[in-house]
């Protein structure tokens, strides 16, 4: 069932297995699947975010003891453990922290267009406060560290309450300042 | 290693069917900050290693421990979580203060089972995947991403019909396992519908309870066979909630002005996961039980301890329980329930929370809600339900379906 491996070393001569072997089902194994389904509720934090981004807002929680703005919103401050103090609406601007191209899909496979994705932080929350996203309108030349980008947001009948309302981030037209 | 370790702190949230109002994150935060002002504790200077219990199918997330540290006060803190029910992760506080490595050690364990929508096939996920999964439903052949060969064909069914999604649902094992036990210890049905009765009026005296009821064994006998002889009361009914302990040495205890109740033995045991190999008569809470009677000095249960919670997630599983962790003979356990020896004026009251038939099934957190009884009543705080004079009391878990696993431990009063 199984070619041998050319130049395989005298003290471990080898066979090695062929996807036709998986296939006629000469190899044994076995196999299952369940089915997996969650529906986790959100409670108040991500309920008002992404109620927020439904109306094309972002939206983050203050921390008056530790003088932070958090982005996503937290009922309580992970910092000093006291529950978070108020609502504030912030800019849908901000700056790359980091980023990466990536040339493979999940599977390991090479897709055309490569996604930028990145670290976003938002204008007006504390630093490194914001959220994972895609960009856009942008080359891999263009893109880098500490570039200033701007939110593309679906257009408001489309959007749903995810943070896929905010299609990707394109750049900040009119300068790097904040 | 003469530290003793005691409970300094407890904490827990409001136990409801369904919690669409909190997420996990919010439920957990609820049940650790009430524990840490219980124990007078501020968990960002003065706990210094953190635990959570739980499992990631049930939470919907591969690696859940890094979802867990903002919520418990853990941020950049030794924190870890233990794969299983919260009675190991109370095992693992006990052997961190022990040791003297640390000195104060929070442990939460939750339920929010109400996010799972198949409970059932990720259940069915813990048999085994040879001789067990494919008895229990069609199974399809997989159709590998970035193999052609696999996907040019449609999938072949390995056994049953794959336009049948039908699968068996997992909790037949305890149907299984109660057949088993009913015969080979001629208890009855009755006497497991006798379980019910008392553990869905105990609920009524614990706030905490969902699923309290005034029902007879005619309520019990007449619901319907769901997997024989398993009746539809006879299974505890899912239940969302938190529980956090606080665990410190005894000197930090006194520091802190808490009244401690010491955790003076803890024992754990698993089975052979082999369904057709197991003796079905909880061999593992048995050996665990031994295990921490050992470590807590104590020769003769019946007599020294004087309350116990033992899992009840099935209603037979309270009697087989009792007789494994030795206070019962086999088959005896059913009597003293009709005798009223399990009755909160009786001999050995049992479940007096309400157990999991009254509370609910709160999953890995089912050691901590019969532990965090223990706690209460030996602190004398179970108003209506206390038993007085309760010194010495015994919490057993079992990690629930397929598993043949479990852990016991042993709480006291004033000093072990």
């Amino acid at each position: 069932m199984a070619e041998k491996i050319e130049g395989s070393p005298g003290y471990a001569p080898g066979t090695r297995v062929s996807t036709k072997d998986i296939v006629e089902n000469k190899i044994t194994y076995t196999w299952w699947e369940p089915e997996v389904q969650y529906s986790w509720s959100l409670g108040q934090a991500m309920s008002k975010f992404l109620t927020g981004l439904k109306k094309g807002k972002i939206l983050g929680r203050t921390c008056i003891k530790c003088d932070r703005v958090l982005v996503p919103p937290r009922m309580f401050c992970e910092y000093c453990y006291g529950p978070t103090d108020a609502w504030i609406e912030l800019k849908d601007t901000g700056t790359i922290e980091t980023y990466s191209i990536s040339y493979l899909d999940s599977d390991a496979r090479r897709i055309k267009k490569p996604i930028l994705i990145g670290v976003i932080s938002i204008d007006g929350a504390s630093p490194q406060h914001g959220f994972m996203h895609y960009f856009g309108e942008m080359s891999e030349k263009d893109i880098h560290i500490g570039m200033r980008v701007k939110a593309v947001w679906k257009s408001p009948k489309d959007r749903e309450g995810a943070i896929t309302d905010i299609k990707y981030f394109k750049p900040l037209e009119g300068g790097e300042k904040k | 290693m003469s530290r003793k370790v005691c409970v300094i702190g407890i904490g827990h949230t409001d136990f409801n069917s369904i919690t669409p109002d909190v997420e996990w994150k919010e439920l957990m935060y609820e049940a650790c900050q009430k524990a840490y002002v219980d124990a007078g504790v501020d968990p960002r200077k003065d706990v210094d290693s953190f635990i959570t219990c739980a499992e990631d199918y049930l939470e919907g997330f591969s690696i859940f421990d890094e979802f867990v540290p903002d919520q418990i006060g853990a941020v950049l803190r030794p924190c870890c979580t233990v794969c299983g029910d919260g009675l190991y992760g109370l095992g693992t506080a006990y052997m961190q203060i022990k040791t003297g490595l640390m000195d104060v050690v929070s442990i939460e364990s939750h339920s929010k089972i109400s996010d799972l929508l198949t409970m059932g096939d990720i259940l069915l996920h813990a048999f085994d995947p040879v001789f067990e999964r494919p008895v229990m439903g069609p199974v399809e052949r997989p159709r590998y991403g970035g193999s052609p060969e696999y996907t040019k064909e449609a999938p072949k069914p390995l056994v049953g019909s794959t336009k049948e999604k039908q699968r068996v649902h997992p909790y037949f094992l305890a149907g299984m396992e109660m057949q088993n036990y009913l015969r080979t210890t001629d208890t009855t049905e009755e006497e497991c519908a006798e379980v019910v009765v008392k553990n869905k009026m105990n609920a009524f005296f614990n706030p905490m309870a969902d699923y309290e009821a005034k029902i007879s064994v005619d309520n019990v006998m007449g619901s319907e066979y769901l997997f024989t002889p398993l009746k539809k009361l006879d299974i505890s009914p899912n239940v969302d909630g938190a529980i956090t302990f606080v665990l410190a040495d005894e000197k930090t205890a006194r520091d802190l002005g808490v009244d401690p109740i010491y955790l003076s033995g803890f024992g754990w045991s698993s089975e052979t996961p082999w369904l057709s190999t197991r003796e079905m008569f909880a061999d593992y809470a048995s050996r665990s039980s031994q295990m921490a009677y050992k470590m807590a000095g104590i020769t003769s249960p019946k007599k020294q301890i004087d309350i116990v919670e033992v899992d009840d997630r099935f209603s037979y599983k309270e009697l087989q329980h009792l007789e494994a962790i030795g206070m019962a003979r086999p088959g005896e356990a059913g009597q003293m329930l009709m005798e009223g020896e399990l009755a909160r004026d009786g001999a050995l009251p049992t479940n007096m929370s309400g157990g999991s038939l009254g509370i609910g099934n709160c999953f890995e957190a089912t050691g901590m809600q019969k532990a965090l009884e223990i706690i209460t009543q030996l602190r004398g705080h179970a108003a209506k339900r206390q038993v007085p004079d309760a010194e010495v009391g015994l919490a057993q878990a079992w990690r629930g379906i397929p598993s043949g696993s479990g852990a016991v431990t042993i709480f006291e009063r004033g000093g072990a």
